[in-house]
């Protein structure tokens, strides 16, 4: 303990002190996963989002989606069961930021792509209690007279791409066209339709 | 005399209790919209999913932060006996840090977030909190490398672990490229984000909630009781395994989760280790008491003390065991996470808190004591019970939810659907609403006593009831 005192009168040494004992859980643990394969590659057949999917993804982030909705299902019978086979990491590669969510206050929405019928979707999404009456989700009408933003998906297909999304020149050039005249609720609808749905058949 | 800094404490202590208001009012909203979901009202910017980051980020860095800062410029002050090294520099930390809060208020229900939780700030904003935590380094430390005393006292090594982690954790979690001047992608993606992620996300808990907390702690508690620390040996020691702990323990919110399993089994062994120096801190704290337990009947400010660490010691525990695989496969993704992070968040972080204010308040402004030590009761006993019925009905509400999730029947088919879940939940949301508003009236006392002490108001009753009894005494 008498050694403790230097420490003690010294600020310098007791910062250095702390900061490396508390860098030492991120070096072992965060840094070898950006070179796991299994945690950085997409599975096969994994695409990035096309530009309404990609619109539909920021108005998910933007309204907060994630505070009631995990997309990660478990390895589990019942999760299974009910949501369909557990999520795998290379399903998640294309997600900045990724959206496990932490609460399931709403059911889980990792397969929740093809489920549903876009007109299901688009009824819910306004008023969630005209489909499930005891339902305690919000409604969401502002999405069916939003434009999405064309200028902001356009740039943030450009700046995905810099992050290594592989998204070709002529994706990037054709995505103004693909989104003129839909609504935040169309985005929202194809984003939700996509959720999941890369998983090949055959690992189903 | 030494010119010490109050009146950047005074601001401080001020901001504590108003952003504790405001962050705890939208909290009890956003419960009645869980409870009645007719209270979004299909208003955009009173929707549940845009109020929630409002809630947790003003309780925790609004309410939260403002105590903390606040108290670690007057414990360094106080401590090393020297003035604040810079009075403007600490004045430009304390509007600054402002700005960042207002400027929360005015993105996060207008849908401008980044949507990782508890650092949902757009980026603009995240660098002008680095600048402005920056600053407060430099005032904080400054002040302890100009201390006119040899010895750095035990609170302040948790402000400084608090300082330095908090920044580092800011950084990294919040590695973005920008698109435009609210949207932003982070560096990291899926798996990899998850974990910074939560890395960041526990230890928001571990240093901000935790760490500095004790700070707080290893400073108002002796102050209070007039007794020194129970243990010098016992602070070095549970110091050094907190922080070299926490910071391993991430993992523990991705069980089960796509992220790989050695991940995560090092997350849990290591939640399980952080029982030990937790409850090194809480019996430090608690038996600083030892030869003054009379003060538990005569002080309110001491009982609301003790009772937070009590919940400081019940939350570590439960937080570890939530933290063992097979348990989280039950509690996760249910409200009995929400109720764990209230028995921190209430019970140890917001009363320990508020037992700080109301021992620095009267100090601050001059006066012999608060101005009703009997409104202090009623506000511990308001309190507590908001707290019991919150976490009670949390737990009953998560084990129910994870119980009739897995429900299979005899052909090993689902029993129940989601939304069932749901509705067996509403009495519960009614519960922990009811809890919410107590809570929220504990603090608004605060606030009325906190007013009237500033005002030097005297309460005529409660001093002619002491003098009475003194009185009694002696006779």
């Amino acid at each position: 303990m008498s050694k403790h005192e230097k420490i003690e009168k010294n600020i310098g040494v007791m910062g250095v002190l702390v900061a490396v004992v508390i860098s030492f859980a991120g070096i072992i643990e965060i840094a070898p996963l950006m070179s796991q394969a299994s945690v950085v590659e997409p599975i096969p057949g994994m695409e990035p989002r096309n530009p309404l999917e990609l619109a539909g993804q920021n108005i998910y982030v933007s309204e907060g989606c994630y505070n009631c909705h995990s997309q990660q299902i478990r390895p589990f019978v019942d999760e299974t069961l009910r949501y369909g086979h557990y999520s795998m990491a290379g399903e998640s590669v294309y997600d900045r930021p990724f959206q496990w969510g932490s609460k399931r206050t709403g059911p889980d929405l990792a397969r929740v792509g093809g489920r549903y019928s876009n007109e299901w979707h688009e009824i819910h999404l306004m008023d969630p209690r005209s489909v499930v009456p005891t339902s305690n989700m919000p409604g969401y009408p502002w999405l069916a007279e939003n434009p999405v933003d064309i200028e902001e998906t356009v740039a943030s297909m450009k700046v995905l791409k810099m992050l290594g999304h592989p998204y070709s020149d002529e994706q990037i050039s054709a995505a103004a066209d693909s989104l003129d005249g839909k609504t935040q609720l169309d985005a929202v609808v194809a984003y939700l339709q996509d959720l999941g749905t890369a998983m090949p058949r055959s690992m189903k | 005399m030494i010119d010490f800094n109050d009146k950047v404490v005074k601001q401080f202590t001020i901001a504590t209790i108003f952003w504790g208001i405001v962050g705890m009012l939208v909290g009890v909203f956003i419960a009645a919209q869980l409870a009645w979901p007719a209270l979004n009202f299909d208003i955009p910017w009173l929707t549940y999913s845009r109020l929630r980051p409002l809630h947790t980020n003003a309780v925790i860095f609004a309410f939260g932060g403002n105590a903390l800062l606040g108290t670690s410029f007057y414990v360094a002050q106080r401590t090393c006996q020297v003035k604040l090294f810079s009075n403007s520099l600490a004045s430009v930390v304390f509007w600054g840090y402002q700005l960042v809060i207002v400027g929360a208020v005015l993105t996060l229900p207008f849908g401008f977030t980044q949507s990782k939780e508890y650092a949902e700030l757009i980026w603009p904003l995240d660098v002008l909190l680095t600048v402005v935590w920056v600053l407060y380094a430099i005032v904080y430390f400054g002040t302890i490398a100009t201390r006119t005393v040899k010895h750095i006292y035990v609170a302040n090594w948790f402000y400084s672990a608090f300082i330095i982690t908090i920044a580092v954790l800011h950084i990294v979690n919040n590695l973005a490229v920008p698109v435009n001047w609210h949207l932003s992608y982070p560096v990291f993606s899926g798996a990899v984000d998850a974990l910074t992620q939560w890395w960041y996300g526990h230890n928001a808990v571990g240093f901000f909630l935790t760490a500095g907390f004790l700070g707080m702690m290893y400073y108002f508690v002796p102050k209070q009781a007039g007794r020194p620390v129970y243990s010098y040996r016992l602070s070095i020691v549970h110091f050094w395994a907190l922080i070299s702990t926490y910071m391993w323990a991430g993992p523990h919110h991705l069980h089960y989760t796509s992220l790989p399993d050695w991940a995560q089994s090092l997350g849990m062994v290591f939640s399980l280790i952080l029982l030990a120096p937790s409850w090194g801190g809480m019996i430090n704290g608690m038996m600083t008491l030892s030869g003054a337990w009379d003060k538990l009947r005569s002080d309110p400010i001491i009982k609301m003390m003790i009772v937070a660490l009590s919940f400081y010691g019940m939350s570590t525990f439960e937080g570890p065991m939530m933290s063992i695989k097979t348990v989280n496969a039950l509690s996760h993704y249910t409200d009995w996470t929400i109720g764990h992070v209230h028995s921190g968040a209430l019970g140890w972080v917001a009363l320990m808190t508020m037992a700080s204010m109301y021992t620095l308040i009267p100090r601050l402004w001059g006066r012999d004591a608060m101005y009703s030590t009997q409104l202090i009761n009623v506000h511990f006993w308001t309190a507590t019970l908001g707290i019991v019925l919150y976490i009670s009905s949390m737990w009953i509400a998560g084990v129910m939810q994870g119980l009739m999730w897995r429900e299979v029947d005899a052909n090993g088919s689902l029993v129940y659907s989601h939304v069932e879940s749901i509705e067996a939940t509403y009495p519960y949301y009614i519960i922990r609403f009811v809890g919410g508003v107590l809570f929220l009236t504990g603090i608004l006392i605060q606030a009325y006593n906190t007013w009237r002490t500033i005002k030097g108001d005297k309460n005529v009753k409660e001093i002619a009831a002491t003098e009475s009894a003194a009185a009694g005494v002696g006779a």
